[in-house]
């Protein structure tokens, strides 16, 4: 087992920073709606690929057969009755909008995006 | 810090009694609060106004011969995580600058029942992500024991409002030791309750499997009546336990005598601090003097925690932070399309470590590394699950550090975040079990700065691990700082 | 989630009346066969939505029945509505689906519709599973599953027309988000534009009679999309399709299909490939167009929504909902024709309009099967039958069948039955309808001959254009008692033909 707080290697070690690519990074902070600078994009694969190297552990073993946990609670079936409780008022709730029009929230267009 | 500052149950005995007023203990910690908080800046906000408002209530109350309720007139640090309504709810986040929340977390509404007074809202790591409250988006919180080092974090406002003296009571958050770090590295009590016994309503999400409200208190005792007052049922969590809240204090000094306490080999080996050590070793020590049986014990699967934690915590973050999007409510930069909006507005309004976060999330769910990264990650939180419940066919607690060491100073772990994660090492294995865990402050290490000892115990064994906590708090009390044995 | 079902092979139901494709034959003579999946989502009748206690309800005041929950405030959590489980499963077992252990999931994307920027719906482990519909021609479309999900809130946009293309900005109200809503996912069974139409229209009436949902698809409360591949004709696996939304109605989801397979070909036909993607139906300019291409890697991260338990329906709640299931469509319309030997068609169209119970009370009460069909299907069509009786439409049945009644009087006084009710006999001695003897019957007729020799030698001599002639006398002599066929028979007789 590896002992506690085990040194972790240095920021610019190579083989690190090959298990995620540049371009994955930039994949996935188009997913998160993240804009990165080139100077976040290197400094962000090299950490992240430090974090996902010290995962290596977990990504290695051999969990064959073992249960996934989503969850430390057992509970099953937790259900509400089909009651009417009172909204929000609807003054308060839009004052907290950056831009309202006709009691609605105002966006630009969702252009070519998913409906 | 001066003195012993007073306790929350002699406050609350006090403006019960009605021989003290719940204004004049709201106006004496304000003065405290004047005094050091331009230097501590535990908080985001300082609620002034409202507290001396609700001290008046509950004077009122003690007035008209009404019951003020246990915590009447005891003043409390609330983590700026909770929502409050009416009152700005950050997460020390730009993102949320500014927003008044139309809702009360049922902590909040339970507090108030309680006749406690909430007195601000405490900084924390930008969205409770961080082990030293260096990453809040309205600058960093001090150690009040050492102004040139960390609180510790995510709660390190928390942490620091309580050992400062700003308030004797205050509510954090334990993601994968959020509250227990800062509590050790403060010199305080903090636990983490087992998941599901306090209501997360209100209690804005980081990683919602992980997440637990935790008490912060000068005395083991104070922690545990706070624990009381907020515990329980809540029909609005559909993760919250189904049974009413456990009776603490009245079992509080129960002692130890015949207790099984197993002290965890993996979070005690290496990689600890010599003087660290020499405190767990000590609490052992007291245990075993009042009573309890401690041996050493192997809990494998905890050296993975670290790991799956990583993989776990920053997946369900991704999604919970999918939410700031500039539409509906925090921060919008404006653009041309709703998408290039969305991305102008959390670019701006997330810190780098929360952006590090959703990253490294994203990427673990992504399509083609779920089963490696993420569904791994779950599988071993069931073989930490399965190795604790081992350990506890042998023991009734566990003991370890809460950390590997003493509070650093600032920006020694900002340039490296592993190393920075590597600081809740000891601390998030309670966290994927689901199970409680309280830390202790058990003297000073060689740098004078105070050691926090981490009891852990199975799923609602609060009761048992508050009896041990009792007893390492009264073998401390007396003894001299207790540094370097 | 009509991905699963992809490239399998079985894509024609497993039984029922197999029902010849819908080709289209391309300029070089290949003719290629039309293959579509139905996806149904259907907003579920609830009080409340799904996750919170906001009341579902349609038409409301905008963003005025939100709360922390349903517009994904920070802190909020969800809570799920016992009722929405019920009505999942009644839609489920009416599908003769399989109820399982379910988990829901997070599907994580951005949309402003969506206040938390990831939908609750459920995954790899949904509600129920493996169903069928069996359509009033007898075919049987599989069902993959029907699953449980939140829906999102709704958009105006702005400007260009109210088309999201051009819109310059849009306008989001949240009081949908977070109402129930169970997506009924079809396998790829459905062979022409016809059959989607019935299909949609079987589905709607199971949804009706369960009572789970409203199903109105102008209002939204039942949406259709349609994944519609071609192949070439008497191949068996699936092209790539292509999904079409925006279908409001069961017309433009026919005509959509249509001009789809159409466009379709034209490109297979120009060697061209079927790019996978979705489309929107533009009912305006009756064609569809692309919306964004499904190779724009969708990544939607589905991973266990924490804030959520699983749901395991026990056998005895499963068992409940079972019981409490009326009688549905299709098994009305197979006890119909047991019962009656009538047509399917016929048969269907009673059913539809819901008078198959009259129909078979009356039968009970004595009534003639076919007679009963026959003014069901024809005659009762947008009447309130209320007022009608079993006895009473039975006896009336009786009348027509034993020639007391002519057909045309037997319309009248069934007509008199539903509008005040009544007894049929009393209703015909009062309108005059008493039936006339053979002999009166042969008198009139042998005066009308006798009336007309000329005619009549022309009538023996075979010229039936006369006939018409001898039936109108007689009619008139007798005050329209006679019965038609009954007349023009004693003519034949008396002409020895
Ligand atoms: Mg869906
Ligand atoms: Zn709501």
């Amino acid at each position: 087992p590896r002992p506690v707080g085990r040194p972790t290697a240095g920021l610019y070690d190579a083989e690190m920073a090959a298990r995620i690519t540049r371009d994955d990074v930039a994949h996935v902070a188009d997913l998160a709606r993240l804009a990165l600078t080139d100077d976040e994009l290197d400094l962000f694969t090299v950490q992240l690929g430090a974090v996902l190297d010290h995962a290596e552990d977990v990504e290695a073993l051999d969990t064959d057969g073992v249960l996934p946990t989503a969850h430390p609670l057992p509970l099953v079936n937790v259900l509400r009755d089909d009651v009417v409780r009172p909204s929000l008022d609807r003054a308060e709730v839009l004052a907290a909008a950056p831009s309202v029009e006709d009691d609605r929230f105002r966006v630009p267009p969702a252009l070519g995006e998913d409906t | 810090m001066t003195g012993v500052p007073a306790t929350a149950a002699a406050i609350a005995a006090d403006v019960r009694a009605g021989t003290r007023s719940a204004v004049s203990v709201v106006e004496e910690h304000l003065a405290a609060i004047d005094v050091r908080e331009a230097e501590v800046h535990a908080f985001n906000l300082v609620m002034r106004d409202d507290a001396l408002a609700v001290a008046a209530a509950v004077d009122r109350r003690v007035a008209a011969g009404e019951d003020p309720g246990p915590l009447a007139g005891v003043p409390i640090a609330l983590k700026d995580n909770l929502c409050t309504r009416g009152v700005a709810t950050t997460c020390s986040s730009k993102i949320l600058e500014g927003w008044l929340p139309p809702y009360d977390a049922t902590v909040v509404t339970r507090l108030a029942a309680a006749g406690a007074v909430p007195i601000g809202k405490a900084n924390l790591d930008e969205f409770a992500m961080g082990s030293s409250t260096e990453h809040s988006a309205f600058g960093p919180t001090r150690n009040p024991l050492d102004t040139s080092r960390v609180p510790g974090g995510s709660s390190g406002g928390s942490a620091a409002a309580v050992a400062a003296g700003f308030a004797p009571l205050a509510l954090g958050s334990d993601t994968g030791g959020s509250v227990r770090l800062p509590a050790a590295y403060c010199g305080v009590v903090g636990m983490k309750p087992t998941y599901g016994m306090v209501s997360r309503y209100g209690l804005i999400a980081f990683a919602s499997s992980l997440d637990q409200i935790g008490p912060f208190a000068h005395t083991v005792a104070d922690a545990a009546a706070l624990l009381e007052a907020i515990a329980g049922h809540d029909p609005m969590d559909s993760t919250s336990i189904a049974s009413p809240a456990p009776s603490i204090t009245a079992t509080l000094d129960e002692g130890v005598d015949g207790l099984r306490i197993g002290l965890v080999t993996e979070l005690s080996g290496e990689g600890t601090d010599p003087d660290v050590a020499r405190r767990v070793a000590a609490a052992a020590e007291a245990l075993t003097a009042a009573g309890a049986k401690v041996e050493e014990v192997s809990v494998p699967a905890t050296t993975l925690g670290l790991s799956a934690y990583y993989l776990i915590a920053p997946a369900e973050a991704s999604s919970n932070l999918a939410r700031y999007d500039g539409v509906r409510y925090g921060l919008r930069v404006d653009a041309a399309t709703n998408g290039a909006m969305n991305t102008a507005s959390r670019t701006a309004g997330f810190g780098a470590e929360v952006k590090r976060r959703i990253m490294l999330g994203t990427y673990a769910l992504s399509a083609g590394y779920y089963d490696a990264y993420y569904g791994k990650a779950q599988q071993v939180r069931t073989l930490i699950i399965r190795d604790f419940a081992a350990a506890y066919e042998r023991f009734d607690l566990l003991l370890s550090p809460t950390a590997p060491t003493t509070a650093f100073a600032f920006g020694d772990k900002t340039a490296d975040p592993l190393s920075m994660y590597l600081t809740d090492v000891c601390t998030i294995p309670s966290n994927l079990a689901g199970d409680p865990a309280i830390s202790v402050p058990y003297g000073v290490g060689d740098d004078g700065m105070p050691v926090g000892v981490q009891l852990l115990g199975p799923a609602l064994s609060e009761a048992v691990l508050f009896r041990a906590a009792a007893v390492l708090e009264s073998s401390m009390a007396g003894a001299t700082s207790g540094a370097t044995t | 989630m009509s991905e699963t079902t992809a490239g399998v092979l079985t894509t024609d139901a497993g039984a029922g009346t197999i029902v010849e494709p819908f080709t289209v034959t391309d300029p070089s003579g290949q003719a290629w066969e039309l293959v579509v999946g139905l996806e149904v989502h259907c907003e579920l009748a609830t009080s409340t939505k799904i996750f919170c206690g906001c009341a579902n309800q349609f038409g409301s005041e905008p963003n005025t029945n939100v709360c922390p929950v349903c517009l994904g405030l920070p802190g909020s959590l969800p809570v799920l509505n016992r009722q929405v489980v019920e009505l999942a499963m009644r839609i489920g077992r009416a599908l003769r689906c399989s109820v399982e252990p379910s988990v829901f999931h997070r599907k994580n994307y951005f949309y402003p519709d969506m206040p938390k920027d990831y939908q609750v719906s459920q995954y790899d482990r949904p509600i129920n599973v493996d169903g069928q519909l069996e359509l009033p021609d007898g075919s049987i479309i599989g069902i993959e599953r029907a699953h449980l999900e939140e829906d999102t809130g709704k958009s105006t946009h702005v400007g260009g027309g109210g088309r999201i293309h051009d819109a310059v900005h849009s306008l989001v109200d949240y009081n949908r988000a977070g109402v129930p809503l169970v997506e009924i996912v079809g396998r790829p069974h459905v062979r022409t534009p016809e059959q989607a139409r019935a299909y949609v229209q079987e589905l709607r009436a199971v949804l009706l009679a369960t009572e789970a949902s409203d199903a109105k698809m102008e209002e939204g409360s039942m949406r259709v999309d349609a994944n519609v591949s071609m192949r070439r004709a008497g191949t068996d696996e699936l092209g790539t399709r292509c999904e079409i939304k925006n279908l409001n109605s069961t017309r433009s989801l026919v005509r959509a299909i249509e001009y789809e397979a159409r466009r379709q070909v034209d490109l297979l036909a120009s060697g061209e490939r079927i790019v996978q993607q979705t489309r929107h139906w533009d009912e305006a300019d009756g064609r569809t167009h692309t919306l964004r291409s499904k190779e724009e890697a969708d990544d939607y991260r589905y991973f266990p929504e924490p804030d959520l338990v699983p749901l395991e329906p026990d056998a005895a709640w499963i068992a409940a909902v079972d019981a409490a299931l009326p009688v549905l469509p299709a098994e009305r319309r197979r006890l119909l024709v047991e019962r009656t030997e009538a047509d399917a068609a016929v048969a269907a169209l009673v059913v539809e309009r819901d008078l198959d119970a009259l129909v078979l009370a009356a039968l009970d009460a004595g009534g003639d099967a076919g007679r009963l069909v026959t003014r069901a299907a024809n005659d009762l069509a947008g009447v309130d039958a209320g007022a009608l009786s079993a006895d009473g439409f039975a006896e009336l049945s009786r009348m027509e069948a034993d020639g007391a009644l002519t057909a045309t009087q037997a319309k009248t006084v069934l007509a008199e039955l539903v509008s005040s009710g009544g007894e049929p006999a009393a209703i015909a001695a009062r309108l005059g309808f008493e039936a006339m003897g053979d002999d009166a019957l042969a008198t009139a007729v042998d005066d009308a001959i006798a009336s007309d020799p000329a005619a009549w030698q022309r009538f023996v001599d075979g010229d039936p254009k006369v006939a018409g002639l001898f039936v109108g006398k007689v009619m008139k002599a007798t005050q329209g008692k006679a019965d038609g066929k009954a007349v023009t028979a004693l003519l034949r007789q008396r002409a020895g033909t």
